[in-house]
């Protein structure tokens, strides 16, 4: 009874008709909101922090910015945003307005795509998928659209997206690297590898549709313990030799990867590469999202437990010791936890670029380094992130699909560019 | 609290970085090492704060091995002022200063009303409150190693190890510093360049040169013109401080020196 959405899905004159206006007046409402609430927040922040240190800003402001960036604009710089010691009720209120965001934003994109289905009659299906409720033959179709593709998809966008933020926040703190991200460790090629390992060579064949998801996390497992065993030296791993191991090991991998395609050259291979070097969510199921959403909320939770071991880590090894932080073994730990849980998204999405390496840096420009807040901000950007992108990336130019990191790249560049100046964002370093 | 260090030995590649090392700090003492680059001062104290296991020899604190105690109870006995500079994301001066307190939490415990209130007063006395919301990367080398070192305060250790603590800072923050640590009542012990400082502030100084302490005493008993020549390859005056009376060491650059029989520059380094 199940019919080919692709008929409804791939139906432009509705498409074209609907798509200018609606989504890009919503964007830029929910973009409106978001700046509003920011604002309101950092002041809420600042007025705290002023009011625990019982001090108002001193004119001290000659010594130290000399190395803030210049700003964009000659006139009307606003001051580097002051930020607390304890930002609570800051956070409490921006994790709402965030939540808010992020439920109507899936919302939103449940509705849109190349067959729009009005927000009641969307609010309806899901209510109707949720209570097992009736649904006349005639909206078989549409229900199936919402309930069987867009919805699995969407709610895969958002676990990937905060997924990716959280792992990039915690590895750059791990490695103490601006530049790393949750791919460094060599995760992305390894997937790939035992993705393409599993289509052309059939095994883990028993595990019917999964065996290829499943050959890529092992991939991924086995990518990152190379890299880490490789690294591994007197006295530990250094992070500067993991960063340097992972990048070496990925072109390695990559390399394994197109000799085995060009001995090879099935068409099936070639889609199985593109899929996991590109990104996309259009593999979403029922079937694979609670897993990918197990490993991802279990291994968030863990990094946030593990907040101020990441704040001390990030002051340097021998720092962390003289603080009672054994920051090699709290290395080893969190980094399997990395691990599984980029081994869980890239075999389920593929690999998607720049969310992990610049949603952490974005979310430290508003609300600081802490990983506190950090690990809890930033799976919310992340996440509202990435289901706007993957919204673009289908409707776009539909019925093709962008590639995903191309657009997180198109709107995230530019957010990035524009917070790094005005704040005078200083990078690990200098 | 005591600071022992018995036959503290490093040994990397064969090669012995500190040798056999006996030194004592007693409760409240301030103990200086000086000594020229490479000669272990660095590796020795690394020894102490827990970075660089010991390949011999016991690091007692308190009367208890200290690298048999768990790391955190270390820590909320000894804290560290390391020559690692700090942060590499942008965190606060407030925020760094508040994560001296780890070692007395655990996981994420948040900070009480009283730590709170610890914090702003090392600050104040490190004299950087007026920087507690700036970022840590955008300060200069002197206020950011003042955070530092309020970081080590907030951790109220029993006993404090310094690696040049007064790196990058100015003259008036250096005595500041120094005179903080002689009025705290902590047991010091401190690596030191600067002879003249080391002097004034140290109860005793121990002399390090390849690895081995080879004069330990009061500032004025080891600060001798000739062990200054043999072991930092230099020739010194020493005076009397007009004030304190403790020694001063005066140097001259060779092409201002009067008498002709200069020794060279370099006599007694080692590599």
């Amino acid at each position: 009874m199940r019919s080919p959405p692709s008929a409804i899905e791939n139906d432009n004159d509705y498409h074209y008709a609907i798509w200018p206006r609606l989504p890009l007046k919503s964007v830029m409402r929910t973009v409106r909101t978001t700046a509003t609430a920011a604002t309101a927040i950092r002041t809420a922040i600042t007025a705290r922090a002023i009011r625990f240190s019982g001090l108002v800003e001193s004119g001290d402001s000659a010594t130290g910015t000399i190395a803030t960036a210049p700003s964009a604009s000659p006139v009307g710089k606003p001051p580097p945003s002051p930020r607390s010691l304890d930002g609570r009720s800051g956070t409490v209120v921006l994790v709402t307005v965030l939540t808010v965001v992020l439920v109507g934003s899936v919302f939103v994109a449940i509705g849109l795509g190349s067959a729009v289905v009005p927000p009641a009659d969307t609010a309806r299906y899901l209510w109707a998928a949720l209570t097992e409720g009736v649904i006349v033959p005639d909206e078989v179709t549409r229900y199936q659209i919402i309930w069987q593709i867009r919805t699995p998809r969407v709610l895969l966008a958002v676990i990937v997206g905060a997924g990716l933020s959280a792992v990039g926040a915690a590895i750059q703190a791990l490695v103490r690297n601006s530049l790393a991200d949750p791919y460094i460790l060599g995760v992305s090629s390894g997937a790939s590898v035992g993705a393409v390992t599993v289509s052309l060579f059939g095994v883990l064949s028993a595990l019917g549709i999964y065996a290829v998801s499943v050959g890529a996390f092992i991939g991924a497992l086995i990518a990152t313990a190379l890299v880490y065993l490789i690294a591994h030296g007197r006295g530990g791993v250094s992070p500067l030799r993991l960063v340097l191991t992972g990048v070496a090991l990925s072109f390695g991998f990559q390399a394994l990867m197109s000799v085995m395609i060009y001995f090879t050259p099935t068409n099936e291979a070639t889609g199985t590469v593109l899929f996991w070097t590109m990104g996309s969510f259009g593999a979403a199921t029922w079937g694979t999202l609670p897993v990918a959403a197990g490993f991802v909320v279990v291994g968030i939770l863990v990094l946030q437990r593990h907040s101020r071991a990441l704040d001390v880590m990030s002051l340097g090894d021998e720092t962390a010791a003289s603080l009672g932080v054994d920051a090699v073994s709290a290395r080893r730990r969190l980094f399997v936890v990395t691990a599984v849980m980029t081994g869980a998204m890239v075999a389920v999405s593929g690999t998607i670029g720049f969310v992990g390496l610049v949603i952490p840096h974005i979310t430290r420009m508003v609300i600081g380094a802490t990983h506190a807040r950090l690990l809890l901000i930033a799976p919310f950007f992340g996440a509202i992130l990435m289901v706007w992108v993957d919204l673009l990336a289908r409707t776009i130019v539909a019925p093709r699909e962008l590639q995903l990191g191309v657009l997180t790249a198109l709107i995230g560049v530019p957010v990035f560019v524009y917070l790094m100046r005005r704040n005078g964002y200083v990078f690990g370093g200098r | 609290m005591d600071l022992h260090l018995d036959d503290l030995t490093v040994t990397v590649d064969g090669r012995d970085l500190v040798d056999r090392l006996n030194l004592t700090v007693t409760s409240g003492e301030v103990v200086g090492l000086v000594g020229p680059n490479g000669s272990g001062k660095s590796t020795a104290l690394r020894c102490v704060y827990r970075a660089l296991r010991p390949s011999g020899g016991v690091v007692r604190v308190g009367g208890s091995d200290l690298w048999r105690l768990p790391l955190r109870t270390g820590a909320q006995r000894l804290a560290a002022l390391t020559q690692e500079g700090g942060a590499d994301f942008d965190f606060t001066v407030a925020e760094i200063v508040a994560l001296g307190r780890s070692p007395h939490k655990s996981g994420n415990q948040p900070l009480t009303e009283a730590e709170r209130a610890q914090c702003v007063r090392a600050m104040e006395q490190l004299d950087i409150l007026h920087l507690a919301h700036r970022g840590i990367l955008e300060l200069s080398g002197g206020e950011r190693q003042r955070t530092l070192i309020a970081r080590a305060i907030v951790q109220q250790p029993k006993v404090m190890v310094l690696d040049e603590p007064t790196n990058h800072l100015d003259v008036r923050h250096q005595l500041r510093l120094l005179d903080h640590l002689r009025r705290s009542g902590l047991t010091v012990l401190v690596v030191l360049h600067d002879l003249n400082l080391a002097a004034a502030t140290c109860d005793r100084i121990g002399v390090l040169a390849d690895g081995r302490l080879v004069a330990a005493g009061r500032p004025a008993d080891v600060l001798t013109t000739r062990l200054i020549r043999d072991v930092f390859g230099v020739e010194a005056s020493i005076v009397e401080h007009p004030i304190t009376g403790d020694p001063q060491v005066l140097f001259t650059l060779d092409g201002a020196r009067s008498d002709s029989e200069s020794p060279s520059p370099m006599k007694g380094t080692r590599s």
